[in-house]
């Protein structure tokens, strides 16, 4: 073998730590771009208030009554529920593709939003809700209560069947279309107010935001966001296989376990909180990759805040395509959604 | 005892039994001991056994202590298993995976790792390739890179399953240096090793599997005999010995 000059370690080992470093600055800036992306979303919506105006409410200042119920009332929940829901879809598709090793996994294709659907469907035409709730929350409580029974069908089925992450996908997709097929049912029987209340869910949007919401999301968020970071180094392991990982010393099932509760949480409660969201999910982390690597101590949160930033320009875009029209957002990020889908399989990336 | 210890292990395969009752000599610190027999022996099913990848039933010891019960943890600390299989499709550079394989299961420091990581890359001749992405390296490559995940941690027994076959000539001959300098530092290394050739050249002991169960094991020159590869391989082999004890094994045909 040639013998190397001794200084190439050296070299390579700072080059990884400046790639670190770019890494970190880029999470820094795709933070400040989500911050200005609330602002762009709070700034902008049919009530036509001046830049100026909005500023000043936010800030406290004096403004008219109106003007401080649009701002506070109306804008601000909608934009940070906007956030929210894009970083909490964001990172449980992140997490989900390594824990399955599939690059398309995430709660849409797994089932969970079609559930959510499902339990919002059985609130609104059927009436079934949970007792003792109030009434403007029942829609949300049962489309959380069967995301997350349809995750923990998934990981029970997983269970007893025993098999690696392509036997909860192949479940996860048996999920999707059995929830899928209920609903139709519901729809079918629906009458024509209740059919329209459940299309309108179905197709996500934030117009319902409001600060309840908001601070649920938040906690929820903030509770699983410092154990995702704290698996970090053994997610990043499992990218090498479950041997692989395995013979690192990652205990691979528990890694998997809590991963799945972690996102079920996250994916149920933002899902809940705004209908139906497709591609915030599976497009968010894909851009966060190419942007960070895989290297999951910033590959997690640039997912996160990829997810955020994209959701609030989705938000601020459904105010702006019809003029006066508030478009559901679930609708924008498909159609955002849709043409990273087909770069991706364009791009032919395959793996394992 | 101290020593990798192997006595009665059974596994299957759902009905398919693939080892019965297996043990084996002891293995001690400072040698390299080579799997061989044919395929489907279960040379790669011990080996992943031994690495607690496949349920087993019987003892798996290492000096004294049941693999099967320890912590993982501390289990990935002791052993190194470097897989017949290299997944791809994984942009993580060199460097970064083998820090991954380093931090993952342990509390290491970071910037310790990071050092420690590239000065194994370095030791294998693979320094060069600490910024480049896995999924663009040729097989040889991503096997050498796998060596280095494996040894990382410093580990006590090292497995490896079939670690030359996709390595060119000079690499070949590095890696099993590399295993007998591994070895000499106090190390377990078991490989599984299809060449028999070069198992003779660079093993201190073989042992010879057939359908799932020990055939015999010693240095090469006692189990690498005429009769007995006939026996097991089916084949017409002529060994001959060569200077310091060592042989080579040249196989003529079918029998």
């Amino acid at each position: 073998m040639v013998d190397r000059q001794p200084a190439i370690g050296g070299i390579l080992l700072d080059r990884y730590h400046r790639q670190n470093r770019r890494r970190a600055v880029l999470v820094a800036v795709m933070a400040a771009l989500a911050a200005l992306g609330i602002v762009l979303d709070l700034v902008t919506g049919p009530a036509g208030l001046p830049l100026s105006e909005t500023l000043r409410a936010l800030s406290g200042a004096e403004v008219s009554r109106a003007t401080e119920v649009i701002v506070w009332q109306v804008r601000l929940p909608v934009a940070a529920m906007a956030l929210l829901v894009g970083a909490a879809l964001a990172l449980s598709g992140a997490e989900m593709q390594t824990v399955l090793e599939n690059p398309l996994a995430e709660p849409f294709t797994l089932g969970v939003s079609a559930s959510a659907a499902l339990g919002a469907a059985v609130a609104i035409v059927l009436g079934l809700t949970l007792p003792f709730l109030p009434v403007q929350w029942s829609i949300s409580a049962n489309a959380f209560l069967f995301a997350l029974g349809a995750l923990t069908l998934l990981q029970l089925l997983g269970r007893l069947r025993g098999g690696g992450p392509e036997v909860l996908i192949l479940f996860g997709i048996a999920l999707n279309f059995s929830a899928a097929a209920f609903l139709s049912v519901l729809q079918f029987v629906a009458s024509a107010d209740a059919l329209q209340q459940l299309v309108f869910w179905t197709m996500g949007s934030l117009s319902a935001a409001n600060w309840q919401g908001v601070v649920a999301l938040a906690l929820v968020l903030a509770a699983c966001v410092p154990f995702s970071l704290r698996a970090a180094w053994q997610l990043t392991a499992l990218r090498m296989g479950e041997d692989q990982a395995r013979s690192f010393g990652v205990d691979v099932d528990a890694l998997r376990r809590w991963t799945l509760l972690r996102v079920s949480l996250l994916a149920a409660t933002a899902v809940s909180m705004v209908g139906v969201i497709g591609f915030v999910g599976l497009a968010g982390p894909h851009i966060a990759r190419m942007l960070v690597g895989e290297d999951h101590r910033f590959f997690l949160p640039a997912s996160v805040l990829t997810g955020a930033l994209v959701m609030s320009l989705a938000s601020t875009l459904s105010k702006m395509v019809v003029p006066g029209v508030l478009l559901p957002v679930g609708l924008v990020t498909s159609l955002i959604g849709l043409p990273v889908f087909f770069w991706l399989i364009m791009r032919g990336r395959t793996r394992r | 005892m101290t020593g990798l210890c192997v006595s009665d292990v059974s596994l299957h395969y759902g009905p398919r039994p693939i080892l019965h009752g297996l043990t084996l000599p002891d293995l001690k610190p400072g040698e390299v001991t080579v799997l061989a027999g044919p395929n489907a022996a279960g040379k790669s099913t011990l080996l992943r056994a031994i690495a607690q990848l496949a349920p087993y039933r019987g003892n798996i010891a290492l000096d004294g202590e049941d693999l099967a019960r320890m912590p993982i943890r501390r289990r990935a600390r002791l052993i190194g298993v470097m897989p017949q299989t290299l997944p791809s499709g994984s942009s993580l550079v060199v460097l970064e995976s083998v820090i991954a394989a380093l931090r993952a299961g342990s509390d290491a420091l970071g910037l310790q790792a990071d050092e420690k990581a590239m000065a194994v890359l370095e030791r294998l001749g693979i320094g060069d390739l600490a910024m480049e992405p896995l999924d663009q390296l040729s097989g040889g490559q991503r096997q050498m890179v796998s060596l280095a995940q494996a040894i990382v941690r410093d580990p006590r027994v090292l497995l490896l399953d079939e670690p030359t076959s996709a390595l060119d000539l000079a690499r070949q001959v590095r890696l099993l240096g590399e295993l007998r300098a591994l070895a000499a530092e106090g190390r377990i290394v078991v490989a599984v090793l299809h060449d028999l050739a070069m198992a003779a050249q660079w093993a201190d002991r073989i042992v010879l599997m057939h359908r799932g169960a020990l055939h015999s094991s010693g240095q090469p020159a006692t189990v690498l005999t005429p009769d007995l590869l006939a026996q097991v391989y089916g084949v017409r082999a002529r060994v001959e010995r060569c200077s310091q004890g060592r042989i080579t094994v040249m196989i003529d045909g079918e029998v």
